[in-house]
């Protein structure tokens, strides 16, 4: 009986918790429709969520179109078909691992950076100074760093498959001696709107979850610097996990 | 007595982690006195300080602001009233990404109170005020416990609030800094007369900037009287509080 009591316990905490999250997120989003518009706080998050995502997005990027040209080329051999290198290079990565991986990127990067600058603004009762002075800590904090994400990871998604392209094509082209025209006329024969259209929503709500579930975790840490270590691990773990589930449920979708 | 009372507590009951924590608070809080809210560690005063900024709300009672009932407002209109406060935090809260003059200058700035112009005018003078003129440039993270605190009274008074509350304003200072605070404190009420509500360890200091004592006692208020008066009071419970008798004190 205790076995099933603590079993119903745990399940009623996790939809409470599902509850308050859903809660949280559109309360942030409410807030994006009252004034003030803080265009000044979402540049900042921009430029702390997209640009200096940047570089490791471009590392990964590289690397990564390097790695599938490599593999992609061995592959294609055994059919004689290493001509549509660049088309399989390109839907790789338009399709799934531009956002999936942009997304994992930013989210280790700087999603653990949201819960942490938030959580010890909550530890160090910031977050409570900022509601005695009347102003609304959703609309100061959450709501720009959710716009920003929503706007930056398209756009670290775009960077991620154009430089993991070109990463593909100075593998394949000019280490493994593929046609370069080739390389490239696949890919403009293979690649439809549909593709490119798929990749811009899930990156978009990649942004989404990413800026949702760390800032939660940050807003309701426990008291504690451990509280805080715990909120900052569980933040890009739930993050990663639910990009990783959402863009399964995306890609049956969109096919 | 109406119109004298600036904040009302009627039956405030609130529960903490399984615990009650509050039992039915009733206080009055006098309109543009120091009000000292006294009572042993973990009795809940700063639960107590949270409740009548509407950070938290009771489980049970009513907390009336000008006659205004915190828990009965929506988010706008809780922003309203919280206009006429200004918090001193235990930890001071200093926004640490901020210069101490972006501290001070942050809610005129956010509340656009006043012109840039003048926000370059009253920081500086604030400032001056807490004895920190030179000290604008600085971090949070570069200044002392006393120096913090008074950055943080410097930017609960420069919006020229009526109620302004303290949450331990002196805890971890040293004697003559906590001397030094409780001067400043006073010489800005007889500045600005604002409403204060402070809450504080530091007996006897407190009877001497107080104009009335409240204790918290088993989450109910035990009494409340003028800070002379009670220092008089005949509760045991009131005696043993603010006077260490002899058989505590630490032996040599």
């Amino acid at each position: 009986m205790n076995l099933i009591q603590g079993l119903g316990a745990r399940v009623i905490a996790q939809i409470e918790e599902m509850g308050a999250m859903l809660a949280f997120l559109l309360r942030s989003f409410g807030w994006l429709f009252r004034p003030p518009l803080r265009l000044y706080q979402i540049t900042k998050q921009m430029y702390c969520v997209g640009f200096k995502s940047t570089f490791v997005v471009i590392l990964t990027a590289l690397f990564t179109g390097m790695v599938l040209a490599l593999q992609g080329y061995y592959s294609l051999r055994k059919f004689g078909s290493e001509g549509l290198l660049g088309s399989a290079v390109a839907l790789s990565m338009i399709r799934e691992l531009g956002p999936v991986l942009a997304a994992l990127m930013v989210t280790a990067r700087a999603g653990s950076a949201m819960t942490a600058e938030i959580g010890i603004m909550r530890i160090t009762e910031q977050i409570d100074a900022l509601e005695t002075m009347a102003i609304n800590s959703l609309q100061y904090l959450i709501t720009p760093k959710i716009v920003a994400s929503l706007i930056s990871v398209p756009l670290l998604v775009a960077i991620f498959d154009v430089v993991g392209i070109g990463g593909g094509y100075i593998v394949g082209v000019k280490l493994l001696g593929i046609n370069g025209g080739s390389y490239w006329s696949s890919i403009e024969s293979a690649v439809e709107w549909k593709d490119v259209y798929g990749g811009i929503l899930k990156s978009i709500s990649f942004g989404l979850i990413i800026s949702w579930v760390c800032c939660y975790k940050g807003y309701f840490t426990k008291m504690s610097a451990e509280g805080l270590g715990k909120a900052t691990t569980e933040s890009v773990v739930l993050a990663s996990v639910l990009i990783l589930m959402w863009d399964y449920f995306l890609t049956s979708v969109l096919l | 007595m109406g119109s004298s009372i600036s904040i009302q507590l009627k039956g405030v009951k609130k529960m903490l982690g399984g615990q009650l924590v509050l039992r039915g608070v009733d206080l009055d809080i006098p309109k543009g006195a120091i009000t000292t809210i006294i009572g042993p560690s973990g009795e809940g005063k700063s639960v107590l300080l949270k409740h009548m900024i509407g950070l938290m709300r009771p489980d049970q009672g009513q907390v009336l602001v000008d006659g205004i009932d915190l828990s009965k407002t929506h988010d706008q209109e809780l922003n309203e009233i919280r206009k006429k406060f200004a918090m001193l935090f235990q930890s001071a809260a200093l926004f640490d990404s901020m210069s101490v003059f972006e501290n001070v200058a942050f809610p005129l700035r956010e509340k656009r109170l006043v012109p840039e112009s003048d926000v370059q005018r009253y920081v500086p003078n604030m400032l001056e005020r807490v004895g920190l003129g030179a000290m604008g440039h600085k971090f949070p993270v570069e200044l002392s416990g006393g120096m913090k605190k008074r950055v943080g009274l410097a930017r609960a008074l420069v919006t020229r609030p009526e109620i302004i509350l303290f949450d331990e304003p002196t805890t971890g200072l040293d004697p003559l800094m906590t001397y030094a605070i409780h001067d400043l404190i006073l010489t800005m009420h007889k500045t600005f007369e604002f409403t204060g509500i402070m809450v504080s360890h530091e007996i006897p200091k407190i009877f001497l900037i107080s104009d009335w004592v409240a204790m918290l006692k088993n989450g109910k208020i035990l009494a409340m009287e003028r800070s002379a008066d009670f220092q008089r009071l005949s509760d045991p419970l009131v005696h043993e509080f603010i006077s260490v008798p002899d058989s505590m004190a630490p032996s040599s």
